[in-house]
């Protein structure tokens, strides 16, 4: 599925950088009914991790108040050059990885 | 004694600074939201203060509503945010979302996008190094819901 990741391209070390990600998902709440009133069922991204070069610098778990087409937005402490990984795990064995990487100087 | 007219607007203008969001203790709230609450923080005491909900106070679609909590806080080793729990009181379901931070966080603030089913309260609780926590609550009107509505 299609993210959207906002990370700067260059940062000077000990900055605080902030990452927005986006990604497209229907975050359906498992609350709602069609027409002739059957339950719609839930499927909803359950939780987001980022990494930075492999340790956890951010997590967060989602529930079906959060709007569709899951938009976070954090801070980190830009250290070394390296990789952002960013992981949505969902409803349904959903799960999608996005990545994007930084130059500390 | 009459009045002067002095007096009499500066009494006026004294009263009309209400502010649009309001600021009330958790006692308030409804059983569900309570036990949402109860569920993360356990018996501890919960303060008010250095915790900041910018949300707007008044929205037409509440199927997505921007939102961003702030915590006043060094975020250094000893002294950081463990935890952001967000929490509405008349969705579905009393949770919005957790967020853990720490230290290499640098900054306590993260933004969202949330619904909201009906005019109502948002309760946002940061949990800190020391294990104490702090909330601030917002009252938000809501002018078209989100959640429940039917599917076309």
């Amino acid at each position: 599925m299609a993210a959207l990741i906002n990370v700067p391209a260059k940062a000077k070390r000990g900055d605080i950088i902030e990452i927005r990600t986006l990604t497209s998902h229907i975050m359906e709440t498992g609350f709602r009914h069609t027409m002739d009133g059957a339950l719609v069922p839930r499927d909803i991204i359950t939780s987001f991790t980022c990494r930075y070069n492999g340790a956890e610098i951010f997590r967060a778990d989602l529930f079906p108040a959060i709007a569709a087409n899951p938009y976070l937005s954090f801070f980190t402490v830009a250290k070394e050059s390296g990789k952002f990984e960013f992981e949505w795990i969902g409803d349904n064995g959903y799960s999608s990885t996005a990545s994007a990487s930084i130059t500390v100087e | 004694m009459r009045t002067t007219r002095r007096q009499f607007l500066s009494l006026a203008g004294s009263v009309t600074v209400i502010p649009i969001v309001t600021l009330r203790p958790l006692e308030a709230t409804p059983a569900m939201l309570n036990t949402a609450v109860r569920n993360i923080v356990g018996e501890a005491p919960i303060h008010t203060g250095k915790v900041k909900l910018d949300i707007p106070p008044l929205v037409e679609n509440g199927n997505t509503v921007p939102m961003t909590v702030s915590v006043a806080s060094p975020m250094t080793a000893d002294d950081y945010v463990k935890s952001i729990h967000v929490f509405n009181e008349k969705n579905p379901q009393p949770n919005i979302g957790n967020f853990y931070l720490n230290p290499s966080s640098g900054r306590a603030q993260i933004s969202t996008r949330i619904r909201l089913a009906d005019t109502q309260k948002v309760v946002a609780i940061a949990r800190l190094s020391d294990d104490s926590f702090w909330q601030v609550a917002a009252d938000i009107v809501v002018t078209l819901a989100a959640c429940t509505e039917e599917v076309n």
